[in-house]
């Protein structure tokens, strides 16, 4: 007996959820941080590999760093255009989503899918739908901390 | 005074039973290379359809749908008493854009994923009723309009859960008649708005099984036929898990429906090559398996009976959000070879 359906809703509900943890898939938490390991590092290293060519060609450290993000951006925008980055995410999951390139896509996919609704209403409101909540928050965590900097510094 | 053509708590039946006359399917790609491919009518590789957007995609599916099954009963739209159709869009606006089109008198349904079944009953009972002769029944999901509507872009890289499933692109239509050659419609059960306490949005399997186990049991009951009585029963969209969870449930009322009950979203899909997770989902999975494969089945005399039960998981993209649990439906219909 899975459920016993004599007995009131919340016992019912309780052995309902027992019920379907059981059966419902679970999913293998080490392949997923290997893929996420393995990928993320990949990406970090180009990144790397970006910012040393942009210091051996002179530029200083703040626009090297700067113009690292904006090849990472450019690339992952590009691969989202292209239909190729939900692909690649399938399998490197957060190795792909939690660098910038995962920022990058989070703009762009929205955007793609609202051209058809026009440029402002469309494009112009959707483009932070997914973007807003990290930016938002981002902001507020930056600017606390830049508070607990000022009174304990 | 129970109602005269009422059997048990929810189930009615049909005196002159309405005959399925025709039926239309049209597909996506990647429903096309599934193991029921060849069942449907029609095959459009192309997410947009040649339209401009993927709304405009669905609603040419469910055109195409439509004026396939009118011309395979040899129909024009004016042979038509009523065109009854639903969809998963906001306010189902590609039945809306479809019924601007064919010009047929309509009634916009939504059951979510039970769309189409409830589309079968009302039409059933429109005919047996006496208000129609002919009524077109359809349904039309699409994958890119709904998760655009219900989850992520489609071009947003994240990782689908383990138990959600794939929505189908595609439509089915069925024309429905009083009289004519074909699998007739004799009993339909309308279910009730079950919620065992789910919330996940991306596991519909198991938000739907209580549903569709409570319609097939509450089936069984009203008619005081046993399961042995149906060569198949066979739910909407539950997927692999959904499907394991009902016969659980089933089970747990006293019925066995072991080795005759399967699943529109498990046999829509190859689940070992075809990357679906828990199977296919959507209006479209019940329309285009049950306008498709189920009929053959009948036709072929592979089956003599079926229930079929469309599935459909009730929440907007705020509910979940909102704290909500999502309550299921499930709509029960036999259809019989005759």
């Amino acid at each position: 007996m899975d459920v016993d359906f004599t007995k009131p809703a919340g016992i019912q509900r309780k052995q309902y959820r027992d019920f379907t943890d059981q059966i419902n898939p679970k999913p293998n938490v080490l392949v997923n941080a290997i893929w996420a390991f393995v990928v993320g590092g990949i990406i970090c290293t180009v990144g790397q590999g970006f910012l040393n060519a942009f210091l051996a060609a002179g530029l200083p450290v703040l626009e090297s760093g700067a113009m690292t993000a904006v090849v990472l951006i450019f690339i992952a925008a590009f691969l989202t255009g292209l239909g190729v980055f939900d692909d690649i995410a399938k399998y490197a999951g957060a190795g792909v989503i939690v660098p910038i390139t995962g920022f990058a896509n989070a703009m762009v996919a929205p955007a793609m899918e609202a051209r058809n609704e026009g440029l402002v209403l469309g494009v112009g409101a959707r483009l932070f739908t997914i973007a807003g909540p990290v930016l938002v928050f981002g902001i507020v965590a930056a600017w606390l901390t830049g508070l607990l900097y000022f009174l304990f510094r | 005074m129970p109602a005269a053509k009422k059997q048990g708590l929810q189930t009615l039946v049909f005196q002159n039973p309405p005959v399925i006359v025709a039926a239309g399917t049209v597909v996506g790609g990647k429903e096309a290379q599934g193991p029921l491919g060849k069942t449907f009518d029609l095959a459009i590789d192309d997410p947009y359809c040649g339209e401009k957007s993927w709304e405009h995609a669905e609603r040419r599916m469910l055109e195409d749908a439509a004026k396939t099954a009118l011309k395979k009963a040899g129909l024009g739209t004016q042979g038509i008493d009523f065109f009854l159709a639903g969809d998963l869009e906001n306010q189902i606006l590609a039945s809306s854009f479809a019924a601007r089109s064919l010009g047929i008198p309509h009634l916009g349904l939504f059951g979510a994923c039970s769309t189409f079944y409830e589309g079968l009953i009302i039409g059933a009972v429109l005919i047996d009723g006496g208000f129609a002769e002919k009524v077109l029944v359809a349904a039309s999901s699409h994958c890119c309009t709904a998760e655009k509507q219900f989850r992520f872009p489609t071009e947003q890289g994240v990782q689908r859960s383990l138990a959600q499933s794939w929505t189908v692109t595609g439509a089915g239509a069925v024309i429905l008649a009083s009289q004519g050659a074909g699998p007739v419609i004799t009993h339909a059960t309308v279910g009730k708005v079950i919620d065992l306490g789910q919330s996940d949005p991306t596991n519909f399997g198991a938000v739907m099984a209580p549903a569709a186990a409570d319609t097939i049991v509450r089936h069984f009951q009203d008619t005081g036929r046993p399961p042995e009585f149906y060569d198949l029963v066979v739910t909407g969209d539950l997927g692999i898990y959904g499907r394991e969870l009902a016969q659980g449930l089933i089970g747990d009322h006293g019925y066995r429906v072991e080795g005759r009950y399967t699943d529109c979203g498990i046999l829509i899909y190859d689940h070992d090559t075809q990357d679906t997770h828990a199977g296919g989902s959507g209006c479209a999975c019940s329309a285009v398996v049950t306008g498709g494969y189920l009929l053959q089945q009948l036709q072929a005399g592979k089956l003599q009976r079926f229930l079929g039960v469309g599935t459909g998981a009730l929440l907007n993209v705020d509910s979940p959000k909102q704290g909500e649990t999502i309550p299921g439906i499930g709509h029960g219909v036999v259809i019989e070879r005759r």
